[in-house]
């Protein structure tokens, strides 16, 4: 982005103006005709909201980006920007999905993963896995990785079995940071793979960044 | 961990053999470590990442938690009964906190 040449510019008073890119030479154009001295009396917010005032459409959209980018940190750009919001899932659940699954398939239809169509409060999200399993010593499940698409941490949680559970089943209360699909691969005492996903809507993100 | 005396649920009886559901809730805070204090400083990860169930020292189930389990983490999981004996929970924190119950339980 064009943005770190225009600050180097505007930071140092009396540098030659930048040739190359029309949006720094927008940017030259309206500071300077507020003279110099002014220039070094402004803070960078007031020329970003004075590049606002002026209502040049390029340095309009950079003001803008910069402002939204300052006030809200870490916070998510609102659907409405630019560019449209991503429901691809984040580069660490597929890292993490594919050291569980490495080269296998896993199979579908198994497990059941039950979560609510819609969660209203993303902080509390109830989930509940189960897996017909005899659960024996030769055969039963011995982890079910719980994952998240979209969350800042895919790997939710990761249960382990064993014979003396009775049951491959698990309850719990999780976070969710938007609405996403939530994943669960379980892999049972053969070394066999199975996945379930379900997708959730969330009104308000429980990850406390979103 | 800021001491709290956690809850568990299970049948107060049980024949041997039979599978019974416990449920365990434990008061926590589970901060995420994505959250920033007023003054813009990050606040320190701190959650139960931990959570175990053996009987009579054999594991029954084990949970890894990671921050996108909710405050006041909740599991429900199931024990199939082999005979009289002790379930003992434990929660482990970031902060080092670890949480230790036993539980007798009633095998008719």
């Amino acid at each position: 982005m064009a943005m770190p040449a225009v600050y180097s510019y505007l930071g140092v008073d009396g540098a030659s103006p930048p040739q190359r890119l029309p949006v720094e030479m927008n940017a030259r154009s309206i500071v300077t005709s507020r003279g110099p001295l002014f220039r070094r009396l402004v803070d960078r917010r007031t020329i970003l909201a004075s590049f606002g005032f002026a209502g040049a459409a390029a340095t309009g959209l950079l003001a803008k980006h910069e402002a939204r980018a300052e006030t809200a940190l870490d916070k998510a750009a609102p659907a409405s920007a630019a560019a449209p919001a991503s429901h691809a899932p984040t580069a660490q659940f597929e890292e993490i999905f594919g050291k569980i699954v490495g080269n296998g398939t896993p199979i579908e239809g198994r497990m059941v993963l039950e979560l609510p169509e819609d969660a209203e409060n993303g902080s509390i999200v109830p989930y509940k896995i189960s897996i017909e399993s005899p659960m024996t010593e030769e055969d039963h499940i011995a982890r079910v990785h719980l994952l998240s698409t979209q969350n800042p941490q895919a790997s939710v949680a990761t249960f382990h079995f064993t014979p003396l559970s009775g049951k491959a089943a698990v309850s719990g209360r999780m976070r969710l940071a938007k609405t996403q699909d939530v994943v669960a691969v379980a892999l049972t005492s053969s070394n066999s793979l199975l996945i379930a996903r379900t997708k959730v809507s969330v009104g308000i993100g429980g990850c406390g960044t979103e | 961990m800021a001491p709290s005396k956690p809850r568990l649920k299970f049948p107060e009886q049980a024949q041997a053999g039979e599978v019974i559901e416990i449920k365990a809730l434990i008061t926590h805070v589970m901060e995420t470590g994505n959250r920033k204090d007023s003054e813009g400083h990050p606040i320190p990860r701190n959650i139960i990442h931990t959570f175990t169930a053996h009987y009579d020292g054999a594991l029954v189930f084990k949970a890894d938690l990671g921050s996108g389990i909710s405050a006041n983490p909740y599991l429900s999981f199931f024990l199939k009964v082999p005979g009289p004996g002790e379930l003992m929970v434990t929660w482990a924190d970031d902060e080092g906190g670890e949480t230790i119950e036993r539980y007798p339980l009633n095998v008719v």
